[in-house]
């Protein structure tokens, strides 16, 4: 993608994840000094139950190839139950989202508590593994009708 | 207009070796928004702050990202700094790009290219963050403490002597909790009662603890700072006001063979009753289950037996009283209802638990748990401190004593390790030595657990001074043969089955919490675990709190516990008390979800997820009065800020306040092509 023929491709993966567990999980994986693949993106947000699916919709039309939503394990949500709606919308939304033309092997969903600085890395790379081996996610993009964005950095944006 | 300030710290080398941090400044200088783009190499030092606090000041920032550690290191740090300078703290972002870039990846062409993203995602983030202010509820400043056992007077005690009312609420007649029944408290043979009637006897004398003893809690409304509890006081029938606690009552009173709950079954107590000489307050109680004259109109006969009203001189005994229901005002929680000691013999109260039929627990008179060798032992319990045998009142040449029963196995039992038995069987070994000189405690145990300060010792003592006979291994069956208790069980060190006589075996049984602890948390919203147990918020670090603010938890309910851990939770719960309680306003966290309610269309179902009860209904009504809508409010008192809503919410009426669609749509579109 992006008509890059000699580059291999390298998937970009947006992660949508939990403050308490998975976010201070990734600290401890960066504090551990665990190396692991950089193509993961991760936003911040309170709890998984703050994720609407929409926010996996949209992270796949703004260039992601995959998506990762990672929160506290069952019984372990800082505020009680966000997971488990996390994980029952996610159960319906991975339906749609093969009706939507998105491959779920491009989406992960796990738990990652704020001690398991190993299983995020373990996370990110097989899902960066596991993506890459899918391709560029292409559908769409190609949607896309609203005026392009601008890059920042490098890349031209195919008009 | 969006003026933001991206400061990039290199973090001595934990950054800059990875990422090339003056690249990333000038990738963001170039965002529509950003006027102010620099890197440092200590952000978090004085000069680093100083810099944010110029720059807020010399080019009217809007807005600042610091892109260095995580947010959990140093958000508060930016946000002092920025408030310092006259930003809104809540316009100041943290990107991370050590743990999540620099310290995780090698390659810098890579790792520069995912700081300038991550970077790139918190400025859009903080274009549209808002100038949020802390919330401001007000607290009364009093507090509630369920339960009056050692945990709940040591939190009572300390929260009244630390200047604030404390209500105390106790379901039993007396306060004093479990620790009234025993003998003397490991590790130091301490009297219990002489240590702990002193405290009990302050308590209701304390000028600002409001003791409401023979009480439950009935229900309880509002939230952190502000909860209505209602409060049953149960009809005593007793007046007590002019109750002088002569006892005359309890002397008069015919019928005086009721099983004394206090004594654990091996004592008896008449009908009106106080629990125990040194009980606080000292008023009696009369048991309508047992009293004749209740039991007489219950079945619509008239009054016949008043001997105790008859015996009072002061006419304070009221066959007509009611059970009365208070309410409290208060601003803070503390549950402290305690434990209950788990026979577990053939009745286990609970389908999942099969109980230890064979050890013949409430069918061999001589089999007994540890709270009733404790009144045993007691100088003013049932024997008046001598050990003898229930059946036949002898005392016991041979006592064996079973650790582990019901404790620490999945199979039939409780799971976990009730972590006091250890102790308190050692202590019955040597409170029978010091009583039996010439008698023989055997002790079956699978592991001594002695942890505390000085319990290694004590079991030390028990074992080489005092002559306990330790058995590691575990009994399978007890009979009866004759006047004997025949004992069968395995010696694991010697690897030889043992069968063994006794006149008495004392079973160390489970410890739970207290009954009808479900139905109270439910009240309370506070969340337990399958046991029972109170869940506190964060096992290492919030060992106090529990999940719902405002409502704290201390000693054995939480949580199988000794003595000393209890009061030292409970004085932490005061702390905890004492510090929301420092000012007249309690500030929270603005981060909290906010209705629109021009768009909300009142379907409730935020109100169905939301975890802790913090969606209310307001009614929208027109200039005459009229209600014309019903819609969703969140309280921000109570809300914890999860967004469980705002992603339920059909109409996207709801906000929550740090994390709005808007911001969030703005990172993902940051990081798009």
């Amino acid at each position: 993608m992006d008509g890059e023929g000699a580059r291999p491709f390298e998937p970009r993966i947006t992660a949508f994840v939990c403050n308490w567990c998975t976010y201070t999980g990734a600290d401890l994986a960066g504090t551990s000094r665990l190396q692991m693949a950089a193509n993961v993106r991760i936003i911040r947000l309170p709890c998984t139950g703050r994720i609407d699916p929409l926010f996996i919709v949209k992270a796949f039309e703004r260039g992601a190839d995959g998506v990762i939503v990672s929160g506290c394990h069952p019984a372990d949500c800082h505020y009680n139950a966000g997971n488990y709606h996390a994980r029952r919308r996610f159960a319906i939304f991975r339906e749609l989202a093969d009706f939507l033309g998105i491959d779920p092997g491009r989406m992960t969903f796990s738990w990652v508590s704020a001690s398991e600085g190993a299983k995020w890395r373990d996370v990110v790379n097989e899902t960066v593994d596991r993506v890459r081996r899918l391709g560029p996610f292409t559908a769409y993009r190609e949607l896309v009708t609203d005026p392009p964005v601008t890059r920042v950095v490098g890349k031209e944006v195919p008009a | 207009m969006a003026r933001i300030g991206v400061f990039v710290c290199h973090c001595g080398e934990n950054i800059g070796r990875t990422v090339d941090c003056a690249r990333v400044a000038e990738a963001i200088r170039n965002l529509p928004g950003v006027v102010h783009s620099v890197d440092y190499k200590y952000m978090c030092s004085d000069p680093g702050q100083q810099m944010v606090k110029q720059a807020i000041a010399e080019q009217g920032l809007t807005g600042v990202v610091v892109a260095a550690c995580s947010p959990h290191m140093h958000e508060k740090t930016f946000r002092r700094a920025a408030s310092g300078a006259g930003l809104n703290p809540f316009l100041c972002e943290m990107a991370n790009i050590r743990e999540h870039c620099s310290w995780i990846h090698e390659d810098r062409e890579a790792a520069t290219a995912k700081a300038i993203d991550i970077a790139r995602t918190l400025v859009e983030k903080v274009k549209r963050n808002r100038p949020l202010q802390t919330i401001q509820i007000p607290v009364t400043r009093r507090a509630l403490v369920i339960g009056g056992g050692i945990a709940g007077i040591q939190a009572a005690l300390d929260i009244a002597d630390g200047g604030r009312e404390v209500v105390l609420v106790e379901k039993e007649p007396s306060i004093g909790g479990h620790m009234s029944q025993l003998s003397e408290t490991f590790p130091t043979l301490d009297c219990s009662q002489c240590i702990l009637t002193p405290r009990m006897v302050e308590v209701y004398q304390h000028p600002r603890i409001r003791l409401y003893a023979y009480s439950e809690v009935e229900s309880v409304q509002g939230y952190i700072g502000n909860f209505r509890v209602a409060i049953r006081r149960k009809a005593r029938s007793v007046d007590e006001e002019k109750c002088n606690g002569c006892g005359a009552c309890t002397q008069a009173c015919p019928n005086r063979k009721v099983p004394s709950e206090f004594e654990c079954g091996l004592g008896k107590r008449p009908a009106i009753y106080v629990p125990f000489p040194q009980a606080v307050p000292n008023l009696p109680t009369i048991d309508r289950s047992r009293c004749l004259l209740f039991l007489n109109r219950a079945k619509g006969r008239p009054d016949t037996c008043k001997k105790c009203a008859e015996a009072c001189s002061k006419g304070a005994i009221d066959f007509d009283q009611q059970d009365r229901i208070v309410t409290e005002e208060v601003g803070a929680i503390v549950v402290a209802t305690g434990y209950q000691v788990y026979s577990i013999g053939k009745q286990t109260g609970r389908d999942d638990i099969q109980g230890y039929g064979e050890y013949g627990y409430g069918t061999l008179p001589d089999v007994i748990d540890g709270l009733q060798f404790e009144r045993l032992a007691s100088a003013s319990g049932p024997t008046a401190g001598r050990i003898l045998r229930p059946s036949d009142g002898k005392e016991p040449r041979r006592v064996v004593f079973l650790q582990c029963i019901g404790s620490r196995d999945p199979a039939k039992g409780m799971e976990y390790c009730s972590k006091i038995c250890c102790m308190y069987v050692a202590k019955h070994t040597m409170l029978y030595k010091h009583k039996v000189h010439d008698g023989q405690a055997t002790v079956f145990y699978m592991d001594i657990r002695a942890a505390g300060k000085g319990y290694d010792e004590f079991t030390r003592r028990a074992i080489e001074e005092e002559g306990a006979r330790y058995v590691r291994g575990r009994v399978s069956r007890i009979w009866r043969d004759g006047d004997v208790l025949k004992v069968e069980g395995f010696d694991t060190l010697s690897g030889r089955p043992i069968r063994m006589d006794a006149d008495m075996v004392v079973l160390a049984t489970a410890v739970r919490p207290q009954p009808g602890i479900e139905a109270l948390a439910q009240k309370l919203n506070v969340s337990y675990d399958r046991h029972g147990f109170i869940n506190e918020a964060h096992p290492k670090l919030r060992p106090v709190e529990t999940s719902t603010a405002g409502v704290f938890v201390a000693g054995a309910c939480q949580a199988p516990r000794d003595i000393p851990d209890s009061v030292a939770m409970a004085s932490a719960t005061a702390s905890k008390v004492l510090g929301l309680f420092a000012s007249e306003m309690l500030e929270r966290e603005p981060t909290v979800a906010v209705v629109d309610d021009a768009r909300c269309a009142g379907c409730f179902h935020c109100e169905r997820v939301c975890p802790y009860g913090a969606v209310e209904r307001r009614e929208i009504r027109n200039r005459a009065g009229q209600v014309v809508r019903v819609v969703a409010y969140v309280n921000p008192g109570v809300c914890q800020g999860c967004g469980t809503c705002q992603a339920t919410c059909p109409s996207k009426s709801v906000e929550l306040q740090g994390f709005t669609d808007e911001q969030v749509f703005q990172q993902i579109q940051a990081l798009g092509l």
